[in-house]
């Protein structure tokens, strides 16, 4: 009887999202809808078993509810195995120490023992921020093929934008000689993508030397990269041409949303290779009576007004007479007669009473200057009253 | 609610529907855009707390075991009980059961085996909302042999059917099959509760006997000695008894209340698929349509059911019509009125009609 795993998924699903604001108020970031009726981590989830990994830690910390509740026993990923499967890890309690995961490297440490438990070749450390399609399998053939100890994927992105990512500097060969973690004058374009192969014996190694490194942060691109580094071990890159890209912002998820749109889109998910799975909702299709413009809409619906460049969610109610454009409504948002959304992002269970304004007009909504590029975002819950306004640019968390 | 087991027949009525059910049994029959018409007797068993329910199948009825699946999306694979699967069981007869009382016949094993106290047995060819407990209550109440559900309409011509007469306590007081004239009565909705071990004994007296049909042999003459009352589903019925039915029954759904009403206050559960959500482009022009994911619309589509993954092209009109799952549409077609089975290929520029009473109908999987 086989008891063992080739490779174990680990994904890193407890960061807070700060930079979503009221998106991430009582959700975990990985939890965010995504596309009109996916959550970010339906992705990474996706991936593995489009992969032909079946076995998933899924390490949250930050307002796990939504997030364990919407993954359940794995079922909707067929990750609902008798050995195997995927699994909530949680911070716990043990008898000489308790403490909640202090960093990246430090979440994956506490939780050695269950990756032990399925005795892997290998282990893949994933994150719960990210909108892409990859298949993990040809990564891992690479990292076996080059006899590597850790591979990186990693993209090419614009030079500029280069300080925002961790970069690798790497050797003719395609060994990384040098990982530095957002640096001010970056070396090259070569962006780190957050996920790890490891040979399971060498990262189960540093984590431990690591953890005893008191002056450690305890973080994978600060100090167990660099550690690796330092000891000569086999590094490797691999390098990802698809689409792929970080929604760890208000500006960047509004657009990874838009990229869904079009004939051709920037980002297909309609093929039906590499499906994107997910907790579908048991909605009838949408009731469209209205105007709906190169948008996509999920179901359980009904839309009555005019929709244009927007991203529906499951069962949105749009009432006669009211617009919405370039925005991402959730789910469950009721926009009722002649309210105007423009350039919004509007999450959960909102609503949006009678000719109320949000947002202006994309172009306009560009020019003013706040901490969301001009998009209004409202949070999970809210309710706009009657002929209420929300300015472009404006986070609401609580109801007007 | 008190213990009850339900029974589902898959494919009786078959005879008038011969365009859906050529590669199908009539449970399975799509509708609605994302549903078959087990999903709503079954969805109804569900959520009137029924836990074990039988499922007996006849002919062609791999697509219903595809859809149903280990019954998870019903929340029926369980340990306990769960969606049985009852295929056509022979005993000395080598043909597959001809009529109700014989499918019944194949059912006793389950019947037996089963704890419930008290059997639901349904049809799948209907579509409606009714809380079986609610059924089960009155039947106690009424201290009831047999509770038949009926829907009060017009009666119709085209087949096999029985209504009732009921006296002020709801008690049936005549019977009748096949009845002549015409005008609103009280039909019989193939929907009966009785006791488990009742309905045990009244199939073993019928093997006994020789009976071969339940309404004339056990129904009928039961009026004389068993208490037989009447119960009256109020609100939507649609029964699925031809292609017409068939296309009114789907068009129904774009009246909101009827909307409401079928999948208001309650989920109505069916096989769930991953299709990613609709995409319209900004050619499309959409009136009064159930759109279900996966679909890409180019065109302009109108008082129409689009299931998943069909596609509409550049200039195409699509008007009062059912398109079952991946159906495409080419550009620049014109079609009104057509049911379109699944799978089907609409080459561009082609033009095709039908008309409300008789839809133009293409067979799964044809290129036209």
């Amino acid at each position: 009887m086989l008891r063992k795993k080739e490779c174990v998924a680990m994904l890193l699903a407890g960061g807070q999202g700060s930079r979503l604001y009221a998106l991430t108020s009582n959700i975990a970031k990985p939890a965010v809808s995504f596309g009109a009726k996916y959550r970010i981590i339906d992705f990474p989830l996706s991936n593995c078993i489009n992969s032909g990994i079946d076995t998933v830690g899924v390490l949250t910390q930050y307002q796990p509810l939504v997030l364990n509740e919407y993954i359940g026993n794995g079922q909707p990923w067929d990750l609902d195995r008798t050995f195997g499967g995927v699994h909530i890890l949680s911070p716990y309690e043990a008898k000489t120490d308790t403490s909640w995961y202090k960093g990246t490297a430090n979440a994956i440490y506490q939780n050695i023992r269950f990756m032990k438990m399925y005795d892997p070749e290998y282990v893949i450390i994933l994150s719960g921020d990210h909108i892409y399609k990859m298949d993990y399998d040809k990564m891992l053939t690479a990292h076996k093929e080059a006899n590597a100890d850790c591979t990186i994927a990693c993209m090419e992105v614009p030079m500029k934008e280069a300080s925002r990512f961790g970069i690798l500097n790497t050797n003719p060969d395609g060994t990384v000689y040098e990982f530095e973690e957002k640096p001010a004058k970056p070396k090259s374009n070569l962006a780190s993508m957050g996920i790890y192969i490891f040979t399971a014996a060498k990262l189960f190694k540093y984590l431990e030397l690591d953890e005893a490194d008191p002056k450690s942060e305890n973080d994978f691109g600060k100090n167990v990269l660099p550690a690796m580094l330092n000891a000569g071990e086999r590094m490797f890159t691999y390098r990802f041409d698809g689409y792929w890209k970080d929604v760890g912002t208000i500006t960047s998820l509004w657009e990874a949303n838009m990229d869904l749109l079009g004939v051709v889109p920037n980002f297909e998910l309609r093929d039906q290779d590499r499906v994107i799975h997910s907790r579908s909702p048991l909605a009838p299709p949408a009731y469209i009576e209205g105007e709906i413009i190169n948008s996509i809409v999920a179901t359980g619906g009904e839309i009555e007004g005019k929709v244009v460049n927007s991203v529906i969610g499951t069962d949105c109610i749009i009432e006669e007479g009211a617009e919405v454009n370039d925005c991402v409504l959730m789910g469950n948002i009721v926009v009722k007669m002649g309210a105007k959304l423009n350039y919004a992002i509007i999450d959960e269970e909102v609503t949006i009473g009678e000719n109320a304004v949000i947002g202006a007009p994309r172009e306009e909504a560009l020019k003013t200057s706040s901490l969301t590029g001009g998009i209004a975002v409202l949070g999970r819950g809210v309710s706009v009253k009657k002929n209420g306004k929300v300015p472009a640019g404006e986070i609401l968390d609580k109801s007007v | 609610m008190a213990s009850t087991v339900g029974v589902i027949f898959s494919s009786l009525n078959e005879e008038n529907i011969p365009e859906l059910i050529k590669v199908r049994s009539v449970g399975s029959i799509p509708y609605g855009g994302r549903y078959r018409l087990v999903d709503f007797t079954l969805s109804n068993m569900v959520n009137s707390g029924i836990t074990t329910v039988g499922m007996i199948t006849k002919n062609n009825y791999q697509s219903l075991m595809d859809h149903l699946g280990s019954g998870k999306d019903w929340d029926l694979a369980r340990k306990e009980g769960g969606l049985i699967l009852l295929p056509p069981y022979s005993d000395e007869s080598e043909t597959l059961y001809k009529n109700r009382l014989e499918a019944l016949k194949g059912a006793t094993a389950f019947l037996k085996k089963a704890k419930e106290d008290f059997v639901v047995i349904a049809d799948s060819d209907a579509v409606y909302k009714l809380d079986y407990s609610k059924v089960i209550e009155f039947h106690e109440k009424k201290n009831a042999d047999i509770t038949m559900v009926y829907h009060e309409h017009e009666v119709k011509k085209s087949h096999y059917y029985m209504t009732f007469e009921t006296d002020g306590d709801d008690r049936i007081t005549s019977l009748e099959i096949n009845p002549q004239g015409h005008g609103v009565k009280k039909n019989y909705i193939n929907v009966m509760v009785a006791r488990t071990s009742f309905l045990i004994r009244l199939i073993q007296n019928a093997i006994q006997h020789g009976y071969t049909s339940f309404g004339k042999d056990i129904l009928s003459p039961g009026l004389e000695t068993f208490n037989m009352y009447a119960y009256k589903l109020e609100g939507y019925y649609a029964n699925i008894d031809s292609l017409a039915s068939y296309f009114k029954a789907n068009t129904d759904l774009l009246n909101k209340d009827i909307r409401k009403e079928i999948f208001g206050d309650r989920d109505v559960y069916t096989k769930v698929n991953d299709s990613s959500p609709a995409k319209y482009t900004d050619t499309a022009k959409v009136k009064n349509s159930l759109i279900s994911d996966g679909c890409l619309i180019e065109g302009t589509v109108e008082n129409c059911i689009l299931f998943r993954g069909v596609k509409i092209g550049k200039g195409a009109v699509v008007k009062n019509c059912i398109l079952m799952s991946e159906n495409i549409v080419g550009e620049n077609c014109n079609l009104a009125y057509v049911v379109s089975d699944k799978d089907s290929v609409i080459r561009d520029n082609r033009v095709l009609a039908g008309c409300e009473t008789q839809p133009y109908f293409i067979n799964k999987g044809s290129l036209i």
